[in-house]
C-alpha cells in the first residue's frame, strides 16, 4: 500500500506491504543505513529514530503506521561535514568502540536532552535505558552525553569529521610494503 | 523478523473501529502503540489478518482528573502518564508503574489501553489497576459496558475484552496514598514481581488497604489475606507491616522460569508488598 513519510525533512513515498517495518523501509527502501538492526526485539535500541520528534524503536513500528508522520534518523541529526554536538561529543569522549549501538545512542541522547537539557549522570543512564552497548561498559557513553549536553547548552560550533581527524595519511603516500613487519626471529625461522 | 502478511486499516472514530471489527471478524486486531502486539507478530505468536489502527481516534489520549475521579483514555501513552503531575498527586501508584515500565522508547509508543488489553501476566498495570479498583469502559456493537479490573483481567493473555469491542477508558477514584514497586527484570523490563498498594490512614494506622500483585501467577491478583491483615497496623511499624504481608502470594500457583523459581517469586511478593506499603504510607 501507499506510504508517504517525511524523512529528515524530505518527502518519501513508497509502495510496500503493511508488514514492512519502519527500520527496513529506512534502510532497504530509502537507503538510510545509519539506523541499525540489533536485537530486532525492541530491546537494544540500535534502531532508534525520532517519530514526530520522540524516540521510538523502528523495529517495532510498521512503516505504514508512520505514514503521514515525520521521521528523523541519525542522518538528519548531523552529517560528516556538520556533526551534531552530540556526535562530536561521542567522538571526543570516546563514547564508542565498535559503533554499532552509537547511532541509536545519539538519537536517544538527543531525545533525552529535549526534555532535560542538563541531566545528571543518573538521569542520563535512565534516559539511555532502552539502548544497549556491548563494548564500552557505558562509562564513556555517559561522559559523551554529558559533554554533548554541555556543548548544546553553550551552542558549540559544528565541526566536520575532517576537522576532527587531521592526521590523515596523504593520499599519495605509498602503502606500507610489509617488509619491516617480519621480526628477525621469525625471519630466521623462515629461512 | 518479518510478521505474517496482514491488511491495514485506520479507524477514524470508536464507532468506525467497531464497524471495522464487525466487518473483518475474529481475525482482526486493534493496533494502538503496538508494543505488545508487534513483537508477538514478529515472533509469529500472533498473525491477525487485519490490523485496525486506532491511534488516530481523537479524545482517547487524555488524562482527566475531575474532583476525586481520574479517567485515563485508553490511547494515553506511558510517557504521558509518567510525566503527569496530576497523576502523581492523585494516583502515584499508576505514576510509579508508568515510570518503571519498559524504557523511554517503549514508553513513547505504548499505551495503557493496549498494555491492559494484552493481559500479560508480568505486566505492571494490572496490579495497579486492581489495587485502584479501576473501572474499564468497553464499547461494542451492543453499546457500552463497564467492568471492574477484577473482572477484566481473567488469566494469562486473557481479558474480558470481547472480539468486537474497543476499550476506551480506565477510571478510578483518587488514591493519593498508593504505590507500586517492582522487581525489575534486567533484560525484559517486565515485573518479576510487582506489588501495588492503595491505603487509607487514620492517625498513622492503616484503615483500608487494597493490595495486588503481578508477575507471580497466571494473572495479577488481589492479595485479600494481606489486605485484611494490614487493617489496623501502624504504618511505621516495619515488623508489623512485614508480618501482615507474609504469604502475599498464598493460594497462587507461582510461576517458575529460568530467572526465578515459583518459591522465590512468592518470597519476593512478601518483600515487595511490604516495601509498597511503606512507600504508600509515606506519601
Amino acid at each position: 500500500m501507499q506510504i508517504d513519510l517525511t524523512v529528515n525533512g524530505k518527502r518519501a513515498s513508497l509502495d510496500a506491504e503493511p508488514r514492512l517495518l519502519l527500520v527496513h523501509a529506512l534502510r532497504d527502501v530509502i537507503g538510510l543505513t545509519g539506523t541499525h538492526v540489533g536485537c530486532d526485539t525492541s530491546s537494544c535500541g540500535a534502531c532508534t529514530v525520532l517519530l514526530d520528534g520522540v524516540s521510538v524503536k523502528s523495529c517495532t513500528v510498521f512503516a505504514v503506521q508512520a505514514s503521514g508522520h515525520e521521521v528523523t534518523t541519525i542522518e538528519g541529526i548531523g552529517t560528516a561535514d556538520e556533526l551534531h554536538p552530540m556526535q562530536e561529543a561521542f567522538w571526543s569522549a570516546h563514547g564508542l568502540q565498535c559503533g554499532y549501538c552509537t547511532t541509536g545512542m545519539i538519537v536517544s541522547a538527543v531525545d533525552l536532552l529535549k526534555r532535560n537539557p542538563d541531566p545528571t549522570d543518573e538521569q542520563i543512564r535512565a534516559g539511555l535505558e532502552g539502548n544497549l552497548c556491548r563494548c564500552t561498559g557505558y562509562e564513556n557513553i555517559v561522559k559523551s552525553v554529558r559533554a554533548g549536553a554541555k556543548a548544546m547548552r553553550e551552542h558549540a560550533p559544528l565541526h566536520s569529521v575532517r576537522d576532527l581527524m587531521p592526521i590523515h595519511p596523504p593520499a599519495e603516500a605509498p602503502p606500507p610494503s610489509g617488509e619491516g613487519i617480519i621480526i628477525p626471529a621469525l625471519e630466521k625461522a623462515l629461512t | 523478523m518479518i510478521p505474517a502478511a496482514f491488511d491495514y486499516v485506520r479507524a477514524s472514530s470508536v464507532d468506525d473501529a467497531i464497524r471495522l471489527l464487525g466487518e473483518h471478524g475474529d481475525d482482526a486486531k486493534l493496533l494502538a502503540g503496538g508494543h505488545s502486539l508487534i513483537p508477538m507478530m514478529k515472533l509469529r505468536l500472533a498473525a491477525p489478518a487485519t490490523l485496525i489502527d486506532i491511534t488516530g481516534i481523537p479524545q482517547l489520549d487524555a488524562i482527566r482528573v475531575e474532583g476525586n475521579r481520574v479517567t485515563i483514555g485508553a490511547l494515553t501513552k506511558h510517557a504521558a502518564l509518567a510525566a503527569s503531575d496530576a497523576l502523581k498527586k492523585s494516583a502515584p501508584a499508576l505514576w510509579d508503574a508508568a515510570n518503571q515500565l519498559g524504557d523511554p522508547q517503549v514508553r513513547n509508543r505504548g499505551t495503557i489501553g493496549g498494555a491492559s488489553a494484552h493481559g500479560d501476566p508480568s505486566a505492571d498495570y494490572p496490579a495497579v489497576l486492581l489495587a485502584l479498583d479501576a473501572t474499564f469502559t468497553l464499547i461494542g456493537k451492543g453499546g457500552e459496558r463497564k467492568l471492574p479490573a477484577g473482572e477484566f483481567f481473567r488469566g494469562m493473555f486473557d481479558t474480558a475484552l470481547g472480539a468486537g469491542e474497543v476499550l476506551t477508558a480506565i477510571s478510578f477514584d483518587a488514591a493519593p496514598k498508593s504505590a507500586y514497586v517492582k522487581y525489575h527484570h534486567p533484560a525484559s523490563h517486565y515485573a518479576v514481581v510487582g506489588s501495588a498498594v492503595a491505603l487509607t490512614l487514620n492517625d498513622g494506622s492503616i484503615g483500608a488497604a487494597r493490595v495486588a500483585i503481578t508477575g507471580v501467577g497466571d494473572a495479577a491478583f488481589r492479595a485479600g489475606r494481606v489486605e485484611s491483615a494490614l487493617a489496623g497496623v501502624r504504618a511505621g511499624d516495619d515488623d508489623a507491616v512485614a508480618a501482615a504481608c507474609a504469604g502475599a502470594a498464598s493460594g497462587q500457583d507461582a510461576r517458575s522460569d529460568t530467572f526465578a523459581s515459583g518459591a522465590y517469586r512468592a518470597a519476593m511478593a512478601d518483600v515487595f508488598t511490604a516495601r509498597a506499603v511503606a512507600q504508600a504510607a509515606g506519601r
